[in-house]
């Protein structure tokens, strides 16, 4: 006689996860989905309506050159903190634990600063009267006291200082898992350090890389103060115009649309540096 | 803040469903009052509502109203259920007029408003029919600002914006709708705002527009963000609200507002009427209130708004008046095209402005 085989929890706890997900994530795409084809009502706010009005709007050459900006913008900081984030990590590791946690516990603190806050702070820091510029100045570096922001630097550069955290705890728990004697047998058999870290970090490392890299992208996607706090005008993204439609224009059914479409190209993009990633990886 | 409102107003009604009867409750409801939240709503509750009882003996009921044009879309919402968040609402000018077209603001009675007479033709709403629906209810300059450090001598005319002498240094606001840099580049180079009620013309005054887009460092949506830059002479020159700017002067910072020759843009909020209030009368006490000289120069005294009265009614000293307002003719903003082709206008200012 044999009876089912035990489980520790019921099966119908499986059920909870699906459930916030269908409630925290379906259920809001879902009306954002539908509020995307609804009819834009210049009266009042919007009546519910199938057409593709908005969307139409947005495949025009001027949202085409936004989106290549969005976009643009967050590949480079996702490229940039990763590729900080890496070695710093591998050095990270190396160290001993109570460094480890000290470090550890500095980066989460940055992730308490809220985005007005950094925005604020970078921009004086970068400016003319108050800045970087001075010292440059004092310094000789420089002719004359000089503005770093607003402009492309600016901005990427606050989106790397929320990123790079975020890259960091990412990478750390497989780098500290990482088996120093693969690295040992690579020197042993004579690779040098470079060739080590690249010929053997990496390639172990793939998925974790590619991971950071995705994280950082989809979330400085989403920045839309820093562009406005940092950057010049010809640097709002998408998000930027999003806000400017939901609430200055009261135009949700574009806004909705304008979203759709970012996430459908951030997801496609996901996809394909996942698939990048498991590829090699299985090599 | 709403929700400890909303509490507070539940516990009262419960408290009156309980004790009063229900004829007594009608007549005893407060007079709900929907202002910008914020300063504003701290202002009225301040230094109007509690005169305003005194004087009439109708209860207030301060309601903070969201930003942007949510008010109207509740407003709106609520009124198909008969139901009036607030009787007596502060509107932006566009949703305003929105409002007006979906018939949403209470007609009133305009003879039973004796300060009528006291505001000039365009801070009286009427519908197309004639019939009264609002008033204006505080207005503010948009001016020319500067740094004195860096700009000893004060510009005169808005044509300092065009200005190669001052490239990267301008602020000046992100939307057409709440710039009204049209409006301000029309009456400077086309002679007034006329222009802009063609497509041609708009597209020709933000064509003048785009040439200060070199001069032009931050185009803002936070104003906290230009004021500090303004004062530490990081953005030297641009547009912002003449009394801030006269508060900020007065607390010692380098900066001066000038009225510019071409005249600076005369904002304004105004007071209108959900139709599903039950309280028009007392609403039409509150809006006749505040059409009042004395407190119209009040306001201009302790919130720093232009009186929407003519001067000469008020008791104003001129440095109180020219703390808030000037003489020159202003530039008055063109609503209407912003309700009328606001989602054009918006899309060619990304296009051609400030993208």
């Amino acid at each position: 006689m044999s009876l089912a085989p035990e489980t520790t929890a019921p099966r119908w706890i499986a059920l909870w996860p699906a459930g916030m997900l269908g409630l925290f994530f379906l259920v809001p795409f879902g009306i954002m989905l539908a509020v995307s084809v609804a009819h834009r009502d210049m009266g009042g706010f919007y009546t519910w309506a199938f057409e593709w009005n908005s969307y139409a709007r947005f495949l025009s050459a001027f949202f085409g050159k936004v989106m290549a900006v969005s976009l643009g913008v967050s590949l480079t900081a996702g490229a940039i903190c990763v590729a900080l984030a890496f070695p710093f990590t591998v050095f990270l590791s190396g160290m001993g634990a109570k460094a480890q946690t000290r470090v550890l516990v500095t980066l989460l603190s940055v992730l308490a600063l809220s985005e007005v806050i950094i925005g604020f702070a970078l921009s004086t820091i970068l400016s003319q009267t108050a800045g970087i510029g001075n010292i440059f100045y004092w310094l000789g570096l420089i002719d004359a006291p000089q503005a770093f922001a607003p402009s492309l630097f600016a901005l990427i550069l606050g989106l790397c200082y929320i990123g790079f955290p975020f890259a960091v705890l990412v990478l750390y728990p497989p780098v500290s898992r990482l088996d120093p004697e693969i690295v040992e047998a690579a020197r042993v058999m004579g690779a040098s350090g470079p060739r080590a870290f690249f010929g053997v970090i990496v390639p172990n490392l793939r998925g974790a890389i590619v991971g950071a890299f995705i994280l950082v992208f989809v979330f400085t996607l989403g920045s839309y103060l820093l562009p406005q706090l940092l950057g010049r005008s010809e640097h709002w993204t998408l998000s930027v115009h999003i806000t400017d439609q939901a609430i200055y224009q009261s135009n949700l059914p574009f806004a909705a649309a304008m979203s759709v479409f970012l996430m459908l190209v951030a997801l496609s993009l996901v996809g394909l540096a996942s698939l990048a990633g498991r590829d090699r990886g299985a090599k | 803040m709403q929700r400890r409102q909303f509490l507070k107003t539940g516990a009262a009604t419960a408290a009156a469903a309980l004790f009063a009867p229900s004829v007594l409750r009608a007549q005893g409801a407060p007079l709900k009052v929907g202002t910008y939240g914020g300063y504003f709503q701290e202002s009225f509750e301040k230094y109007i509502y509690p005169d305003f009882t005194a004087a009439t003996g109708i209860a207030v009921e301060s309601i903070a109203e969201p930003t942007g044009e949510a008010w109207l879309v509740q407003l709106s919402q609520a009124a198909r259920a008969g139901q009036a968040p607030a009787d007596v609402s502060m509107m932006a000018q566009v949703a305003r007029i929105k409002g007006a077209r979906a018939g949403l603001w209470a007609p009133m009675d305009d003879s039973a408003l004796k300060n009528l007479g006291n505001l000039p033709e365009h801070f009286v709403h009427r519908y197309e029919d004639g019939s009264f629906y609002g008033t204006g209810a505080v207005s503010w300059y948009i001016t020319l600002v500067t740094n004195t450090e860096s700009y000893p001598e004060a510009p005169t005319s808005w044509t300092a914006l065009w200005d190669p002498a001052n490239a990267d240094k301008l602020g000046l606001m992100s939307l057409a709708s709440n710039s009204f840099l049209l409006e301000i580049t029309a009456t400077t180079y086309f002679g007034g705002t006329d222009i802009l009620k063609t497509d041609e013309g708009v597209l020709k005054v933000m064509e003048k527009l785009a040439e200060v887009k070199p001069n032009v460092r931050l185009w803002y949506r936070d104003e906290g963000q230009f004021q500090q830059a303004l004062e530490t002479g990081e953005i030297p020159m641009g547009q912002y609200y003449h009394d801030v700017t006269g508060l900020a002067a007065s607390q010692g910072k380098p900066v001066r507002s000038v009225f510019p020759d071409e005249g600076a843009v005369l904002d304004s909020g105004s007071w209108v009427v959900s139709k599903a209030s039950k309280l028009i009368d007392q609403s039409q006490v509150f809006i006749d209130y505040m059409a009042q000289p004395e407190i119209q120069a009040k306001l201009s005294r302790f919130v720093g708004t232009a009186p929407t009265v003519a001067r000469e009614l008020t008791d104003l000293t001129d440095a109180e008046f020219a703390a808030v307002a000037s003489d020159k003719t202003p530039i008055l903003p063109l609503s209407e095209i912003y309700v009328d082709r606001g989602d054009w206008i918006a899309q060619m200012w990304s296009e051609k402005i400030t993208g």
